[in-house]
Order: structure tokens, then C-alpha cells, then sequence
């Protein structure tokens, strides 16, 4: 993996992901890591879906550097029909944000807010795409949230606290037709996030599964189901649906030893 | 396209707005992007907004969906909507007061643990 990451500085890469080296920085916002390469990376695995997608609405929420969202605006470049959100709890990421966007020529709204608070009401049901890299690590609850970069990543217990507050809100936002793209550790019990999950009428898959020297990541994609609709990525594979096969995905990946 | 977050208020929005300053920025024009939207936004919201940010020339009313052919209409809309930023200024609560500021083209949403 280390060849695709490197790959990232270089000047002659494709431009249809951000570059780190025209991704903004600053002291109090969290730089790309190999998290937010594995969430662009199941972005760009599933490039294909997404430009058939045609989304209007697309959201990130935390989006910190803005390399994600940067990166799902160049994917998107061609559709010229989509219109890009991003909030983030802490105010300097979004001007990274910003400044990210703007050096690779793509724009979105920005909100400094909690999740989507503000915005859920006016976007229930609108947002085609939801991108979420969340603040994922274990940590005490009093790390949770707060002003500074521990918001990026403090997750508190089993790394849940806000992953669950957000998933409740990726229901009301997304639309009928709403994907969403969200990166866990294993340690946040993926297979239980989806049963949950499938509970709210969404089928789910794993777009990408990466082990990291310290961290074992999988990027989820969640849609909602209903008959004949298949989030436009299990066609091929002769639709497999229900709960048994979303957990030999899991078994497959060992996430619960 | 905000609505105001804050406990209790069930009709907060549209939220006023303060304006100190207005950018226009050019965006490519693109008139699927806009006949998909328009069934989508609170029209009376966004044309209060338009005219309190200096522009004035969408309807009031919701107009009919056959406006959607006239590009006269359509070059407008697309204006209103994407073209003018509240780059400093203020999103007001209009049951609470409560003023969210806007700096930089950024609205600050967060509350104060008093208000959550």
C-alpha cells in the first residue's frame, strides 16, 4: 500500500482525487492519514456507481482538511449537476476546508456545527451521497467533541459516541435513493453498526477493508433498501440480500475474533 | 438553506439575515442543476434572502413550474442561488434573537452548552 500512497505526492497523478500537496494544514486540524485514503479510496472504487448516481445533493460531515470532499467533487467534476455541503465542529478546519476546495477549483457550502445541526431540517430526505470519516477512536467520554483537533478522532466508548449520534441523522438526511459512505474500526463492532442499521431498512456492504500497522479500517457503504433496488452495486454479483449474507462479508474479514 | 437549531423553536426558520458584506462569485451555469432544485428549496426563503443581499429581481410568490423553460428566469434563479455569498454578516433566529455570525462565507451554527 505503500506505493499507493506515495503515488498521492506524485505531480502526475490523476486529477480526480485531492493532492495532498495542495491540501491546506494547520495546527489544530487533522491531515490526511490513511483513513481518509482508505475513504477516498472506496470513493473512487465505486467511481463508476457514483457518476450513474447522478447526485444532487452531496454532504461531509467533519470534513477537517477537506481532502475528502475535495476529492468526491473531482470525482464528480464531470456531472456538473451536484452541489456539494460540508460541515465540521471545529472552525479552523473549515477554512482548511476552504482552502482546499479552492486550490483544486471545486466549491461547497460550509457550516461550523455539531454533525448537521441546522442543516437536517432543510436537507431531510435531499442528500444523494453522505461521505463520514468520524472521530472513531476509543477514548474516555470526556475527550469527546470539544473545540480543538481531539474532536477529530476522540470516538469515546468503543469509539461509538458520535458515530451514533450520527447515523441517526444520516437516516433523515439521505434521500430515497441516499448512499452513505462511512469509515469504522473494527474496534466499533462494524457488523452490530449494520444490523442496526439494516433494522432502518438499509442494506450494506464493505466498498474497502485495510489493515494498517495500527488499525484494522473498513469504509461501509449503507443504502436504502427496497425491491429492485440494489444500490447499483451488487448487480453483477447476482443480488445477494439478507442479513446472512452481509455477515459472511464480516466473517470473511475475521472482524470478530 | 439553514434553519435554526436550537431546543424548542419548532419554526425557526428561514433565519434572518444581517448583511455586511455580499461577494458574487461566477459559477458555471446549469440548467439541469436548477430545474432539479427548484422543487427542492422554500422559494419565498430564497427570494426574501436574494433581496435582502441587494437582489431583487425573483418573484415573491412561487411561481409556476413552467417558468423552468424561460432561460430569462433560469439565469436569475441560478444568480440568487449560487452566485451570491453572505460573505460577513449574520443568520438571526427570528423566535429567539439568537445570532449565529458568518465570517468569512462560513455561518458558526455551534450553540453554547447553555443552549443544547
Amino acid at each position: 500500500m505503500i506505493s499507493s500512497v506515495l503515488s498521492r505526492f506524485s505531480t502526475k497523478m490523476p486529477s480526480r482525487i485531492a493532492q495532498i500537496r495542495l491540501t491546506s494544514s494547520h495546527p489544530q486540524v487533522y491531515e490526511p492519514c490513511d483513513d481518509s485514503f482508505a475513504l477516498v479510496d472506496a470513493l473512487l472504487a465505486d467511481r463508476k456507481h457514483l457518476l450513474h448516481h447522478r447526485p444532487s445533493l452531496c454532504i461531509e460531515i467533519g470534513s477537517g482538511s477537506g481532502y475528502v470532499i475535495t476529492s468526491l467533487a473531482l470525482i464528480l467534476q464531470d456531472l456538473k449537476t451536484t452541489h456539494y455541503f460540508a460541515t465540521d465542529i471545529n472552525p479552523h478546519a473549515l477554512k482548511v476546508t476552504h482552502e482546499t476546495l479552492q486550490a483544486h477549483g471545486v466549491h461547497a457550502e460550509l457550516l461550523t456545527t455539531n454533525i448537521a445541526a441546522g442543516l437536517d431540517r432543510r436537507l431531510a430526505g435531499m442528500v444523494d451521497v453522505m461521505v463520514v470519516n468520524p472521530p472513531y477512536v476509543p477514548t474516555p467520554e470526556a475527550e469527546v467533541g470539544g473545540d480543538g483537533i481531539a474532536a477529530a478522532w476522540a470516538g469515546g466508548e468503543n469509539g461509538r459516541s458520535v458515530i451514533d449520534k450520527i447515523l441517526p441523522i444520516a437516516d433523515k438526511l439521505l434521500s430515497e435513493k441516499g448512499w452513505l459512505y462511512m469509515l469504522f474500526l473494527a474496534a466499533n463492532d462494524p457488523l452490530q453498526i449494520c444490523l442496526g442499521m439494516r433494522e432502518k431498512g438499509f442494506a450494506s456492504k464493505i466498498v474497502v477493508q485495510r489493515s494498517t500497522e495500527e488499525e484494522s479500517l473498513h469504509v461501509i457503504k449503507f443504502w436504502r433498501e427496497f425491491d429492485g433496488n440494489e444500490g447499483g452495486s451488487l448487480g453483477k454479483m447476482g443480488s445477494p440480500k439478507g442479513w446472512e449474507f452481509l455477515v459472511s462479508q464480516f466473517s470473511r474479514f475475521s472482524f470478530r475474533k | 438553506m439553514l434553519s435554526s437549531n436550537i431546543k424548542g423553536v419548532i419554526n425557526g426558520f428561514p433565519l434572518r439575515i444581517e448583511v455586511e458584506k455580499v461577494v458574487e462569485k461566477q459559477v458555471d451555469f446549469n440548467p439541469d442543476f436548477l430545474k432539479n432544485m427548484f422543487s427542492k428549496i422554500d422559494w419565498k426563503a430564497l427570494a426574501d434572502a436574494s433581496k435582502i443581499m441587494g437582489y431583487a429581481e425573483l418573484p415573491e410568490e412561487v411561481p409556476d413550474a413552467s417558468v423552468l423553460d424561460s432561460d430569462e428566469f433560469l439565469q436569475k434563479f441560478h444568480h440568487a442561488l449560487l452566485e451570491l455569498h453572505l460573505e460577513e454578516g449574520a443568520l438571526v433566529c427570528p423566535e429567539t434573537g439568537r445570532r449565529f455570525p458568518v465570517n468569512k462565507g462560513i455561518p458558526n451554527m455551534l450553540l453554547h452548552e447553555d443552549e443544547v
